[in-house]
């Protein structure tokens, strides 16, 4: 099977760090002119050259995203499934190794979930799951998409890699989106990050993507954990898989996320720090890349970053999260995933967004479209 | 004046509801454009509890007539399917057809649109079809029972006005149902142009939702689209490209 794979190994990490270093401030204000961006341009963006450049990228950046997106942004709220994992990964809160009780929750508790996220006026929600393929398996998702489907108008998933078959199944059950982040597209990091379990593959899940979209899902999502690696390499790697999907898999539709190394009982420190300045300056590099591309935000930023970013290219945004199974009804107490940073309500969020001009949108798909 | 279905509309100008700050300054722009029909996306309200939904609350006039649209279908059975829902929920059987499988470009599909156009048409539905500036495509759409056709000027949301004039000169010539330029028109030069070369009507959304400010944009937009037309009616002189020669070829025959 031809996969991004193919296309992967043609690239040297370390030659396309050091290209992106070597970016001069010419090379930005090429990128900046130019109308049709290149992946070349892209590294210019992302690279320490473009630093000077920050406020014009981040004005182009509002801009396009106002022709394409309007003045929306879309309001979803994750749901934690389970926190079982039989994967090793040293950045994790759920990981096989760190000693938190294990939870899935049942039908029941689901829907108590369910109540108070939909008392906090959401539609459009993200199932978030650990890797344990015992209890938390292809059936086991036929079953919460069944149960909760009626409740809400767009349904994604954040949960292991699975194969194509799965997907296939897992679709006609109102499954709307799936995300799939690499973490690291170093490959020899990676598998110091995952040493153990299905996700020290790193090919297959790299392939990932190339599955969903054989299995003609509506959108996917990407992103690599930043403060594993050099940054602007891996954002690099993530530009050049969304291009190499866009052209292939062109009925999906695509969504990037750049989510911060978040401290958690017992974890990782971050090899490498990412500043809010250079966060910004990703963001806008992704947007001046590509126009179309939604682009996410967590509650893992901190409110003033989150108050001030709406404006400068995202596309939608969490608020009032939990991320520990139970953590909205069944039980709050329990670990969570990782520290969120801003702790503030969705309607407190929604009340930000409308101050600055946009509009808070809590329903933009149906059930009725699968 | 304009009559699409047996319906007389004063306004040629019709408007989305898309993209707006907030639903308020939506309402109060599309007010200010005069429009009388209005485009929904189905995927956008609550059809379940459209009472209380936000937007439709918003558009309760007696002027506007809503149109809801298929947006984020990717074929004809998934538009065929939303366009049920959407007569059942909002109580009317119009309907803008928007296939786009591409949902980078949304660029709209041609063989899956003619195909809910026929089906659709024949289910009683008034069938308002996005497409392609196509001129056969348009003839075939006729064929099959659609109430107008939708031509896009240029790229959905790019602003770029009438890119695809030629086309849509061509189908407006032939066509025996209305047509109203749908997408890219940026200005209100823009959308007076669409109506000089004889278009019934245009839509627009981006350049109003987007624009600094909407309400006196739609204002604009409204004054454009009946001078436009007014232009249009009174016959427009045709542009000369070149001087007429002092010693003209064909002189020698009045010797």
């Amino acid at each position: 099977m031809h996969s991004f794979n193919d296309i992967f190994e043609t690239y040297n990490w370390d030659e396309v760090k050091a290209s992106i270093y070597a970016k001069t401030g010419a090379d930005v204000e090429k990128a900046l002119s130019s109308t049709k961006r290149t992946l070349e341009d892209f590294k210019a963006l992302v690279s320490p050259a473009a630093a000077p450049y920050l406020e014009q990228m981040a004005q182009l950046s509002q801009q396009l995203t106002l022709k394409r997106f309007g003045k929306v942004i879309q309001m979803y709220v994750p749901l934690y499934l389970s926190n079982e994992c039989s994967n090793i990964c040293t950045y994790c809160g759920f990981s096989y190794d760190n000693k938190v009780r294990r939870k899935t929750l049942s039908p029941m508790e689901i829907m108590q979930e369910v109540a108070v996220i939909k008392a906090m006026g959401y539609e459009h929600v993200l199932l978030v799951t650990g890797e344990d393929n015992v209890t938390v398996h292809v059936e086991y998702f036929k079953k919460v998409l069944e149960l909760i489907r009626p409740h809400f108008a767009h349904i994604s998933m954040e949960v292991q890699p699975m194969d194509l078959g799965d997907y296939e199944q897992l679709t006609p059950y109102g499954l709307n989106t799936v995300l799939v982040y690499q973490e690291t597209y170093h490959r020899e990091d990676y598998k110091k990050h995952h040493p153990k379990g299905k996700k020290s593959n790193f090919k297959y899940r790299l392939e990932t993507p190339d599955r969903l979209g054989q299995a003609g899902i509506h959108k996917m999502g990407l992103g690599v954990l930043i403060g594993l690696e050099d940054w602007r390499t891996d954002c690099f790697f993530t530009a050049l898989h969304l291009n190499y999907l866009e052209k292939k898999y062109w009925q999906s539709k695509y969504s990037l996320s750049f989510p911060r190394l978040r401290p958690f009982s017992g974890g990782l420190e971050p090899k490498v720090e990412m500043n809010d300045r250079e966060l910004v300056q990703l963001i806008c590099a992704y947007r001046l890349f590509n126009e179309e591309v939604e682009l996410s935000i967590s509650t893992r930023e901190s409110p003033h970053f989150r108050n001030n970013i709406i404006k400068l290219g995202i596309t939608s945004i969490s608020a009032g999260s939990k991320t520990n199974p139970g953590g909205y009804a069944v039980e709050p107490e329990s670990l969570e995933q990782f520290e969120i940073s801003d702790e503030r309500s969705p309607a407190e969020i929604a009340k930000v967004i409308s101050q600055q001009g946009y509009e808070p949108v809590w329903k933009d798909w149906d059930n009725c479209l699968t | 004046m304009l009559k699409i279905a047996g319906k007389t509309f004063h306004s040629r100008l019709f408007t989305g509801t898309g993209k707006f700050s907030s639903s308020s300054l939506m309402e109060e722009a599309l007010v200010a454009s005069g429009s009388e029909l209005v485009t929904v996306a189905l995927k956008r309200v609550d059809v379940k509890n459209n009472e209380q939904d936000d937007l439709l609350i918003r558009l309760k006039y007696p002027h506007i007539n809503l149109l809801p649209n298929t947006s984020g279908v990717r074929n004809a059975k998934e538009a065929v399917f939303a366009a049920q829902l959407a007569r059942e929920a909002l109580e009317t059987n119009w309907i803008k057809l928007e296939i786009h499988p591409d949902p980078k470009y949304l660029m709209p599909d041609p063989i899956e649109t003619l195909k809910a156009t026929e089906e659709l048409a024949k289910m009683g539905f008034v069938v308002l079809p996005y497409v392609h500036a196509d001129p056969v495509l348009c003839k075939r759409l006729e064929d099959a029972g659609t109430a107008a056709v939708m031509p896009l000027g240029s790229p959905i949301g790019s602003n770029k006005g009438l890119k695809t004039i030629d086309f849509l000169e061509i189908i407006i010539a032939q066509s025996n149902v209305p047509v109203i330029i749908d997408a890219g028109i940026g200005s209100p030069s823009d959308a007076a142009r669409a109506m000089e070369i004889g278009a019934d009507a245009v839509l627009v959304n981006t350049a109003i939702a987007v624009s600094g400010d909407p309400v006196r944009i739609a204002a604009a937009f409204k004054i454009a689209v009946e001078a436009g037309r007014m232009a249009f009616e009174a016959k427009l002189a045709s542009p000369v490209s070149h001087a007429v020669a002092s010693s003209p070829l064909t002189s020698f025959l009045d010797a």
